[in-house]
């Protein structure tokens, strides 16, 4: 069937900001979706709330709404542009939801749209519990016995019939399993069960038998229009069920059950899919395998293209979201060429000659005090991908590139040993270091079957990791003059003893160890061995991924290393420059460095050089075999570059390594790079360490006449406490090098400071920590500049909504400034471009500042890349990432033609969006330490519209009336006033505690005084709240240790989802936006409008 | 132990031993499924060959008693990346050492498998020789690969046809499709359960018909198959005379898979072409390119073959796709057969014939394997066809 021709304009909903569960593999699937359709001539209208996407950039579709996912919104985008179909499959649940919606409200009808990809019925059945166990006993597949709850009596009832504990609890339609979690006793039951009642926007909790420690896989499926039905890929998880498969250790393809059974289970897939009714694309099914039966469970259908389909993408090379897209608009798969052979046809199952590993990344250390324990109740923020020939290279190989310090499995000098007892726990609980802990017991002697009775992972992952333990511990034993003893005393000459380091080494490099554990256990730097390896040798071969195990000749430049007889790198005479990405997604480093990443090979391939892209992250465009030239699925670490490098620079064609676009990851390699002789483009990376000098730094402002907060460095507690006594608090203490404020807290005493030295850092001459005077009510300003050495032009400066001292990637911001003075943004570019010309940056530059009154301070300079480089472009309509990449290969700002700044007409706010919900028992106040993971931009010619905007596209919609409660601390008591009057006269309802609550009577405005929450009395606010009588909340936090009323408080709001202020700037912003609301429509338009 | 895989153009990879202790010499292929290793060492079709997995870990979930294809292994030597010498897998009672030691055949491990795949892409088939014994230098080995019989115009079919005939499975006990338990089966009305041998089997039908099944290397899953269809299955040895298949006056014949070149077996060609028009016949791989000789066409080597479970075929009938298993070095060649024969069915990555129909007979074949095992059942409605077919004939 060739193209639907009775369609033009296709709206694509996008999956808004990277939260835990929706990471940026909704980018990667939109960017696909949308180069397919416009290939086939469609006109793309997209929407999606997030600036930091590909997707969102101009290019990508015909019409680009930035604006908020929500339905009203997209049905206004329907009504001005008159779509006639709707793809609800590629951005993920939020796409989804949001299309359900507008169906079920009569809208899609009204305006003549229909769903294309899949039919609402489809989508209902897919995801509505009931519906979907009824197809499935319809079509003879097995489910745990369950049942639906709407209240917790019914939930009860359920749970007597099904008569086991543990029991599974999972809310409809919540993302990545929000709310959901495994009750082993009746008082965790009626907990998990009444918040995921809570969290369900329909109140419905399936609960159902639990199937803890059973086998689990999951299938990608892809179906056409003339039913032809195929696996793209089969993944099996290392960890059992109860641990959400974001969560866990998984593995492509499956690895442990036979022919029969897979075929059993790809027949069961496509029987789901036929029955739900997926009409084309892409699905992904979950099912659970009873270890000793062979009881096969169907968990779960995604009828759409999910956070698997990226991973079974990347590790087969079949472009899942691309094929979905033309699916949709009425091609079969036979139709479709596969771009990796260009002569066979997509209607085919990869088969895989490798195997992939997917390790979640977590970032607890960020949310101290929530529960660390790996549930049902997706937790992780990123994910790291490795390919290897064995299971062992592939896992050692995804576990160093998690960028957490580890360089393998075991003996990386990273160990940390646990007694028994703890290692127990440690192994039958699940948690974020459950791999490592599997490698000590092993070490320890610890038998597979000891050790499978503790965590019912499958022997077969059991013995792999044994023998990687195994090999490990020989390591040390295996001195060459161990080796060398071997060999019979005829045959001992040069060459044997060549040849026997070169198949140790070989064996072990095959086994997937990295240089750091080998020189570790023999006790010598990193760099010896790795120059004794390639002295004998060892270098790795780089393999294609070909999706058809080279049964034939494959033309996409996909590869991995691994330690074979035959290297398979076509080379050519272009000139390359090889750029490193960002790994994987951790709060701090997401999509926005893979935007910049993406753009710097878009704009270098522009230019003529062929573009090499590094990156272990399966959820990026970077890692899209037709963003770059060349494409490395690897580890981050100065082992893997320099072989990629090495091997792509053997005829001296790299011009050089970008390293300022993948955020802290490459920053951290390129000082190794550079002691390896390796040229690194752009910025010096010498430079780049000066700005991260506080000393050096301090005298280069000196020398440039601009200021910083007081400051010092301490590299022990009577050090910090002699700065702090000359600086006076409250003072901002944090580590060096680090990135998202990690460690990073305000200390208002001799004592706080103390227990921040002792407990949360550890001081040494190396490891110094910063000690600045902390501005208070100083206002931060973010400025994104571009500099090519003798031109610095300014791409934005950012007015921050939140006070100084909130880490910046958790405030929202604001282009152009709206409360600076011009003078005082004259003074602000004059610094910029001063340090630009300073630190001779060659690309992008950020900077921090305060201004507090008349007085500006820095706060620091980044001379790379940063957060925010997306969402200015996005402001101003230049792609600034991609100016700084051919900056760094040698263009100036003159021949790109940029070099007047640009001031936008529209204001354009940047807001965050924060995981709390998901950490439950952490308060969710704002401070140095960086906590959001995804951001939304609102862009609008009304600064209060905008600000409005971008508080519905991050889930808070601002109410136009109602009842506001306000509870401020102490400091912030003289101001409240104004705010409440404020609110008062949008004819708000005002409620307060009593201190809050006088200072605004006595003000003589009227204020309903609520009881505090420890006085017993009811009811408080909290049950103003869950009554949904309150529609907004203002709660300034007391300090650092807050009141356990506030963090309740706070925790309700979030619960309930009413919009809560934390901070008065942020009310006050906040009061803004509602009196735009009240004052006029909302109105979209498309980002093309902006920037005619 | 260290072992050696020697090709014919001199290539020579070395590796580990394991399985038994041999030399053998054979045809290397490469297979691409990524599971499904027991049923391909038993599959008869790959007799006289040395069989290399491309997918690199092999021997995970070990061995067991139901999956196999016929009484013994077929492949003359086994390659892989890396073997699992502890198997994991609730059904498994064996590890693939331990029964390829058994039934005598050599393996070898530690050898790049992808360089070797791409080299036979490249060369084409050829002949090797697998040696774990150490007898044998390296150019020993490939002098010996050098000196092994060619696969073209080798009958292997005789030293794998039954030499008596059977019926197959006459107490239907042997033929139960193989599935896993349910805690409510909506079709069998109840849940299904294991039996007392840890199994659990989808009941057979009543048997309808009665064909006679050449057996040129017969898998058993297409005994198991037809009878699961209807069918009550006499098998009869490769050199059955038409003449003999008709006094037994079948409701249909049915060809078999089976291993070598099919020009080889002019008696088989010589009996089928008997048998045209005479009874409904179904022909699947060896006993399609049988049939492909009986209208009077041709045969050919492919350059590597297709072996694996992802092939795409094309039914050009109605559109439709089916992802098959295939095992073959040879194809029918499209352009050498009469107008009266139809093409139903091609591969959708080379273009070869992978279906035939006899315009005026009722005769029709497929060179994949609608049985899978391995591999994918998109196409078992084959089956059905022959019944139908039979229906229409009577």
């Amino acid at each position: 069937m060739p193209r639907d021709t009775s369609i033009q304009k296709i709206l694509l909903i996008g999956s808004g900001p990277i939260i835990i569960g929706q990471g940026c593999e909704f980018d990667y699937s939109g960017v696909q979706a949308c180069k397919a359709l416009k290939e086939e001539g469609y006109k793309v209208i997209l929407v999606n709330s997030n600036p930091a996407t590909i997707m969102t950039d101009p290019e990508f579709a015909d019409r680009t709404y930035v604006e908020p996912i929500t339905p009203e919104m997209v049905e206004k985008i329907i009504g001005k542009e008159k779509p006639d179909a709707l793809l609800p499959t590629l951005g993920g649940q939020t796409a989804l939801n949001t299309a359900m919606s507008l169906h079920r409200a009569g809208i899609l009808e009204k305006h003549g749209v229909r769903m294309i990809g899949a039919k609402p019925d489809a989508i209902e059945k897919g995801e509505d519990r009931l519906l979907f166990k009824e197809a499935m006993i319809k079509i003879g597949l097995d489910l745990p016995k369950s049942g639906v709850a709407h209240t917790i009596e019914e939930a009860r009832i359920i749970a007597e019939e099904i008569g086991t504990m543990p029991l599974i609890i999972r809310p409809a339609y919540t993302l990545g399993g929000t709310g959901g979690g495994i009750a082993y006793n009746k008082e965790e039951f009626e907990t998990i069960t009444a918040r995921g009642l809570d969290l369900s926007p329909v109140c419905e909790v399936l609960i159902e038998e639990s199937l803890l420690g059973w086998k689990e896989f999951e299938m990608e499926v892809m179906r056409d229009k003339a039913d032809n039905c195929v696996i793209i890929c089969s993944i099996e998880n290392l960890d059992p069920m109860g641990v959400h498969t974001g969560d866990s250790i998984t593995v492509a393809p499956i690895q442990t059950l036979t022919d029969r059974e897979y075929q059993i289970m790809r027949d069961a897939s496509f029987a789901c899919i036929r029955e739900i009714g997926v009409e084309t694309g892409g699905s992904n099914i979950q099912f659970a395998i009873h270890p000793d039966t062979g009881r096969m469970i169907v968990i779960e259908m995604n009828p759409r293209v999910s956070r698997s389909s990226a991973l079974a993408s990347k590790a087969t090379g079949f472009p899942i979201a691309k094929i979905a897209a033309k699916l949709a608009v009425g091609y079969t798969l036979d139709e479709l060429k596969n771009d990796i052979t260009r002569e066979t046809p997509a209607s085919f199952e990869p088969t895989i000659d490798y195997v992939v590993t997917k390790v979640p990344r977590f970032t607890f250390e960020k949310f101290p005090g929530s529960d660390e324990t790996l549930t049902t109740q997706m937790k992780s923020v990123g994910e790291a991908m490795a390919i290897g020939r064995t299971f062992k290279e592939s896992l050692q190989k995804a576990l160093r590139s998690l960028e957490i310090k580890r360089f393998g499995l075991i003996g990386d000098g990273a160990d940390v040993e646990v007694d028994d007892e703890t290692l127990t726990t440690k192994l039958s609980v699940p948690n974020a270091e459950r791999i490592f802990f599997l490698g000590q017991a092993f070490a320890k002697g610890w038998s597979v079957d000891r050790i499978f009775a503790l965590t019912k992972i499958d022997p077969w992952f059991l013995r792999q990791i044994a023998e990687i333990v195994e090999a490990e511990q020989q390591i040390t034993g295996n001195t060459s003059d161990h080796l060398f003893s071997l060999i019979p005393a005829d045959q001992l000459n040069d060459d044997s003893k060549a040849a026997a380091l070169h198949d140790f080494m070989r064996r072990m490099k095959r086994l997937g160890f990295s240089d750091r554990q080998l020189a570790v256990q023999y006790g010598i730097p990193e760099a010896h061995l790795r120059a004794g390896r390639i002295k004998y040798g060892v270098r790795p071969t780089y393999r294609l991924v070909d999706t058809c195990a080279a049964e034939f000749e494959a033309f996409t430049p996909y590869y991995y290393s691994t330690y074979g007889i035959e290297d398979e790198v076509r080379d050519n005479d272009r000139q390359k420059v090889i750029i490193l990405g960002g790994g994987p997604n951790r709060i701090g480093q997401g999509i926005e460095f893979d935007y910049c990443c993406v753009h710097a090979s878009f704009a270098l391939r522009e230019l003529g050089f062929e573009t090499i892209m590094v990156n272990s992250n399966p959820e990026t465009v970077s890692t899209d075999y037709d963003t770059s030239d060349k494409l490395y699925f690897e580890p981050l670490t100065l082992e893997d570059v320099l072989n990629i490098y090495e091997r792509e620079n053997r005829h001296d064609q790299v011009l050089g390594v970008i390293v300022q676009f993948g955020g802290q990851t490459p920053l951290n390699l390129a000082k190794g790079l550079e002691e390896n002789g390796v040229r690194i483009i752009g910025t010096s990376p010498k430079n780049i360490e000066l700005a991260e000098d506080r000393k050096m730094f301090a005298k280069l402002l000196d020398d440039l006449g601009l200021h910083q907060a007081p400051s010092g460095t301490a590299t022990s507690l009577e050090e910090a406490l002699a700065i702090t006594a000359q600086i006076g608090y409250p003072s901002l203490v944090r580590p060096s090098f680090v990135l998202g404020g990690r460690a990073m807290q305000i200390v208002y005493s001799d004592a706080e400071l103390t227990h921040y030295m002792k407990n949360a850092v550890e001081a040494t001459p190396d490891r110094p920590v910063l000690v600045d005077r902390f501005l208070e009510d100083a206002t931060e300003v973010d400025v994104d500049c571009i500099s090519d050495g003798e031109t610095t032009v300014i791409g934005a400066i950012m007015e921050h909504i939140e006070e100084a001292g909130i880490h910046s990637g958790d405030s929202a911001c604001v282009i152009p400034p709206f409360s600076l003075s011009a003078a005082m943004q004259d003074r602000i570019r004059d610094a910029a471009k001063k340090l630009a010309k300073a630190l001779n940056v060659r690309g992008l530059m950020n900077m921090q500042l305060a201004v507090k009154g008349d007085d500006l301070y820095v706060i620091e300079v980044n001379p790379r890349a940063s957060r925010t480089a997306p969402f200015v472009s996005k402001a101003i309509g230049v792609p600034l990432p991609k100016l700084a990449a051919k900056i760094m290969a040698g263009k100036t700002l003159k021949e790109l033609g940029f070099t007047e700044e640009v001031i936008p007409s529209h204001y354009s706010v940047k807001e965050a969006v924060f995981p709390f919900s998901k950490f439950t028992g952490v308060d969710i106040i704002l401070g140095p330490e960086m906590k959001s993971t995804g951001e939304v931009m609102g862009i609008d010619y009304d600064l209060g519209m905008a600000f409005a905007k971008s508080q519905m596209a991050a889930g808070g919609t601002l109410p136009t009336k109602g009842n506001v409660f306000i509870s401020v601390k102490e400091t912030d008591r003289p101001n409240v006033v104004r705010i409440a009057k404020g609110y008062a006269d949008l004819g708000f309802t005002l409620y307060a505690t009593s201190g809050t609550g006088g200072v605004i009577s006595e003000a003589g405005i009227p204020v309903n005084i609520l009881p505090k929450l420890a006085s017993g009395q009811r009811p408080n606010v909290i049950d103003l709240m869950k009554n949904k009588d309150m529609a907004m909340v203002i709660n300034t936090p007391s300090g650092k240790n807050p009141r356990e009323d506030e963090i309740k408080i706070r925790t309700a709001a979030m619960q309930n989802r009413i919009p809560i202020m934390t901070t008065l700037r942020g009310a006050d912003a906040a009061l803004r936006a509602i009196k735009s609301l009240q004052g006029s429509e909302v109105q979209v338009r498309a980002l093309q409008e902006y920037h005619r | 132990m260290n072992a050696l895989l020697a090709l014919e153009d001199g290539t020579v990879y070395e590796g580990r031993a394991f399985g038994a202790p041999t030399t053998r010499a054979g045809e290397i292929c490469f297979n691409t499924s990524m599971s499904g290793y027991q049923e391909v060492l038993t599959d008869p079709s790959y007799r006289g060959q040395i069989v290399s997995m491309t997918y690199p870990l092999i021997g995970n979930y070990g061995i067991n008693p139901f999956d196999d294809e016929s009484a013994g292994v077929h492949v003359r030597g086994f390659v892989v990346e890396e073997h699992c010498p502890v198997p994991s897998n609730w059904r498994s009672t064996e590890s693939l050492d331990k029964y390829l030691q058994r039934h005598g055949v050599p393996g070898i491990e530690g050898i790049d498998t992808r360089a070797l795949t791409k080299r036979l892409r490249v060369a084409g088939a050829m002949r090797s020789v697998l040696c774990n014994d150490g007898s044998l230098n390296a150019a020993q080995a490939v002098e010996l690969a050098r000196q092994a019989p060619p696969m073209e115009g080798s009958d292997f079919v005789r030293e794998v046809t039954t030499p008596e005939g059977y019926h197959w499975d006459p107490e239907g006990s042997e033929s139960r499709a193989w599935t896993i338990p349910n805690s409510y089966d909506a079709a069998m009305g109840r849940p299904r359960s294991q039996d007392e041998a840890g199994q659990c089997c989808i009941p057979l039908p009543d048997v309808r018909y009665r064909v006679v099944a050449y057996d040129f290397g017969i898998k058993r899953n297409i005994l198991r198959r037809l009878r699961q269809q209807g069918f009550d299955v006499e098998v009869v040895n490769a050199r059955t005379t038409a003449e003999a298949v008709l006094a037994r006056n079948p409701d249909g014949v049915f060809l078999s898979n089976g291993p070598g070149d099919p020009a080889a077996l002019d008696y088989v060609h010589r009996e089928v072409r008997a048998l045209l028009g005479k009874k409904p016949i179904f022909a699947i791989c060896l006993g399609h390119q049988m049939l492909g000789h009986a209208f009077g066409g041709r045969t050919f080597k492919l350059k590597f073959g297709h072996r694996g479970g992802n092939q795409p075929v094309k039914d050009l009938r109605s559109g439709k796709v089916a992802i098959t298993s295939q095992n073959h070095g040879f194809a029918v060649d499209a352009d050498s057969l009469p107008k009266e024969i139809e093409v139903t069915h091609i591969n959708l990555n080379d273009g070869t014939v992978e279906g035939l129909r006899h315009r005026d007979a009722p005769v029709f074949s497929v060179q994949y394997h609608p049985e899978a095992a391995p591999g994918p059942n998109d196409a078992t409605y084959f089956f059905e066809e022959f019944a139908n077919l039979i229906e229409e004939s009577r």
